[in-house]
């Protein structure tokens, strides 16, 4: 729909790139670290044998979550501007995907 | 190079059309296959008419009664109904928002493509051995033990078509999203289109476990899965779940565009702007949401118990308020507006209360507890039929009236059209109000046949003549396109005069770069805005310059007839030992095609200013 040509200083526009890319480098190397330390968290709870599944299962189902969003927002970029009908319609789909689900395992009993 | 009026021989049209990517031809093809496929599942009920016209009737069958009304709702759900639906969206929608195309040209052909494809291969099922028998839900615990290889044909053919479907909706979506021109903003958007966004995302959400449903059935019919039977582990029931859960969305899918057309009608011939637009937004993206949490008041009699059965009860009966509004909102658009009855207008103003009375019925059957009595009755033919014909039939041929000058440049016969509506609107209420009666008194629907002395001679009469009338419409509507198509005159941009929207402020039928400059949007109702201030045409928002134009591709053809051999030959595997041979051909078309796709580098091409302009002054009379 729209062409943005922005007539500028290319100087500015390289430096002011550059150290958002840099930023954006940083946050990326963070959620990977962390997302390998959830993975071996998960391996452990898994492996340990004082956890029952009880607890295991549940807990790495959250980790399963936490790592869905650094996906979506660190690698995929969903954190950056003009992603909103994008989020809007993945979290559409999870709402009535959650909801069918749901209805599925408390009223329903297939 | 520009292809406009330019005489071409038949087979240069017809080549013209197999590759054809301009969503204006593509609407053309969707209009002809889906009118094709809806005279012939109005064949299918004509004769499921005939043969229940009088008691203990032996007409036809009783096992071919069971594929004839398994085909009359197949067919007109998903090959009729669906592709009318694309074909006005197609017709009309990039021109709303003031785009020169879909996003994806390319997917819009493939899309038709293997819609007609599915389409086509389900109806060889006639020839080839029997036609499903299982009923348009196609319940597993019925169609596992069909004997033919109907509901093979039913499970390929449907999945083919699905595929063709989920790629129209999503560059809709795409197409929405992206392609408005400058100052059309989501709030400026024509009713039409925002319901083609809705229906879209419908599409997105709901095709998929129709997919899923469809791919177990084909496991279990002819790879030896066992996903619905009970006897080797499976559950019968999750079929008529996972059917439900795209067919509940599938009714919305079929009647936000319906009410997306009224909106437009209503608005043109009572020379008003929608009353409470943004409250019919609201409405419909309520309705859309809603739908995906009713699925299970389809099966209430299923056993799922009393909680199960209260919530969806209540969930359904929600809908009913947002569907309320934009009665409302109809009928104030109407009030005090200067109303032209032409005939979309009299397809307008007969839907409201043959919809209501729809409405009204399905609120009887949302009572989960009074369901029980009309389940598998006639009183739900009655009700389906009225939101069906009297919301998405209506607003077909509506739409096909309204838009028509668009798409051909030349309008219908405004009296025949007007038979066309008396004919089948009496046709209508006549077949369907007096089923209500019957399924009340206790006629059972699919069945071939019912004995004399219950009570259900007359109203199986009149319902059958009824049904004589909405042929004899249908007939004169023919009539009227051959009539036109020979002797109608070209007209101009805005032929009803009281255009509002972008489609009417182009020359009819559009050029193939619909506009010659991007238009600047200035509010809702564009094309009015401009007209109340003495201007003839729209503000331009770009200078006049070469057109960006994708070019033509035989491959969304070659993909889909891949798709359409391989499922043949998978349908026969078990039987011949071509069979699996066949379907690996059939897959390697469609992938070498694929891969052509990929590798060549398409450009497209560039119609030139000089071009553009001699168009414009030519053709346009803009």
């Amino acid at each position: 729909m729209a062409n943005h040509t922005h007539v500028q200083n290319p100087k500015v526009d390289v430096q002011y790139r550059r150290k958002k890319n840099a930023e954006e480098m940083k946050h990326q190397i963070v959620s990977f670290t962390l997302m390998i330390f959830l993975t071996l968290i998960a391996f452990f709870a898994v492996g340990y044998e004082g956890f029952s599944a009880w607890f295991s299962v549940p807990f790495i189902l959250l980790l399963a979550v936490v790592q869905v969003i650094f996906q979506l927002y660190y690698f995929m970029h969903m954190s950056h501007k003009g992603h909103e009908l994008p989020a809007l319609f993945l979290y559409g789909g999870v709402v009535v995907a959650f909801v069918t689900i749901w209805a599925f395992l408390t009223v329903v009993w297939i | 190079m520009s292809t406009l009026a330019r005489k071409k021989g038949v087979g240069a049209v017809i080549w013209d059309y197999l590759t054809t990517v301009d969503h204006k031809k593509i609407a053309i093809l969707y209009l002809i296959a889906g009118g094709i496929f809806f005279l012939l599942g109005g064949l299918e009920a004509m004769i499921i008419r005939i043969q229940l016209a009088v008691p203990n009737n032996d007409f036809i069958s009783a096992g071919f009664y069971n594929e004839v009304l398994t085909m009359h709702g197949t067919t007109m759900i998903f090959l009729a109904a669906m592709p009318l639906v694309f074909a006005m969206m197609n017709a009309v929608v990039p021109i709303q928002i003031g785009a020169r195309d879909v996003a994806f040209p390319f997917l819009n052909a493939l899309g038709f493509w293997l819609f007609f494809f599915g389409g086509v291969f389900l109806n060889l099922s006639w020839f080839l051995g029997g036609a499903p028998d299982a009923g348009w839900t196609s319940y597993a615990s019925l169609s596992l033990a069909s004997p033919t290889h109907g509901i093979d044909f039913y499970v390929l053919g449907l999945q083919i078509s699905g595929f063709g479907t989920l790629i129209g909706g999503i560059n809709f979506l795409v197409t929405i999203i992206n392609m408005r021109a400058p100052g059309m903003t989501y709030m400026r958007m024509p009713m039409f289109t925002w319901a083609t966004f809705v229906t879209s995302a419908l599409i997105l959400f709901a095709f998929p476990p129709l997919t899923v449903g469809l791919i177990f059935m084909m496991m279990d019919r002819l790879f030896g899965g066992n996903f619905f039977d009970p006897a080797l582990g499976g559950n019968t029931i999750i079929w008529e779940h996972l059917f439900w859960i795209f067919g509940h969305p599938e009714v919305y899918i079929l009647v936000l565009p319906a009410f997306g057309i009224f909106s437009e009608i209503f608005a043109t011939f009572s020379r008003k702007r929608l009353f409470g637009y943004s409250s019919m937004v609201f409405a419909t993206v309520l309705i859309g949401f809603l739908g995906f949490m009713v699925w299970a008041h389809h099966m209430f009699t299923v056993g799922m118990g009393p909680i199960a059965n209260a919530i969806f009860a209540v969930a359904t009966m929600a809908i009913a308020v947002p569907t309320g509004i934009k009665i409302f909102n109809w009928l104030f658009t109407m009030w005090g507006g200067s109303i032209r009855f032409t005939t979309p207008m009299m397809y307008a103003v007969a839907f409201i209360p043959s919809f209501v009375i729809g409405g009204v019925t399905g609120v009887m059957n949302a009572t989960a507890a009074a369901d029980y009595q009309y389940h598998d009755s006639y009183f739900v033919v009655a009700h389906f039929h009225y939101v069906i014909v009297g919301g998405v039939v209506f607003a077909l041929l509506a739409g096909a009236h309204y838009w028509w000058p668009k798409m051909f440049g030349k309008m219908l016969d405004e009296k025949l059209g007007k038979v066309t509506f008396w004919l089948f609107f009496i046709g209508f209420h006549l077949t369907f109000f007096i089923q209500h009666f019957l399924g009340l008194m206790g006629m059972p629907r699919r069945v071939f046949t019912f004995l004399p002395g219950q009570g259900f001679e007359t109203g199986n009469m009149i319902s059958t003549i009824g049904a004589f009338f909405m042929a004899a419409g249908t007939i004169v509507l023919l009539a009227n396109v051959v009539i036109t198509t020979v002797k109608g005159k070209r007209v101009g941009n805005d032929p009803w005069e009281d255009g509002r929207t972008l489609e009417w402020a182009v020359s009819s039928p559009a050029p193939e770069y619909n506009f010659a400059q991007t238009p600047l949007v200035r509010g809702l109702d564009a094309y009015w805005i401009e007209k109340m201030e003495g201007k003839k045409g729209l503000t331009p928002a770009e200078p006049l310059g070469d057109i960006h134009m994708p070019n033509p591709s035989i491959l969304p053809f070659v993909i889909s007839l891949g798709l359409f051999v391989a499922a043949f030959g998978f349908l026969f595997h078990n039987d011949h030992a071509w069979g699996t041979p066949v379907g690996v051909v059939g897959l390697l078309i469609t992938l070498g095609a694929m891969f052509f796709r990929s590798i060549i580098d398409d450009h497209g091409f560039h119609i030139h200013k000089e071009e553009v302009m001699e168009a414009e002054k030519k053709g346009a009379g803009a």
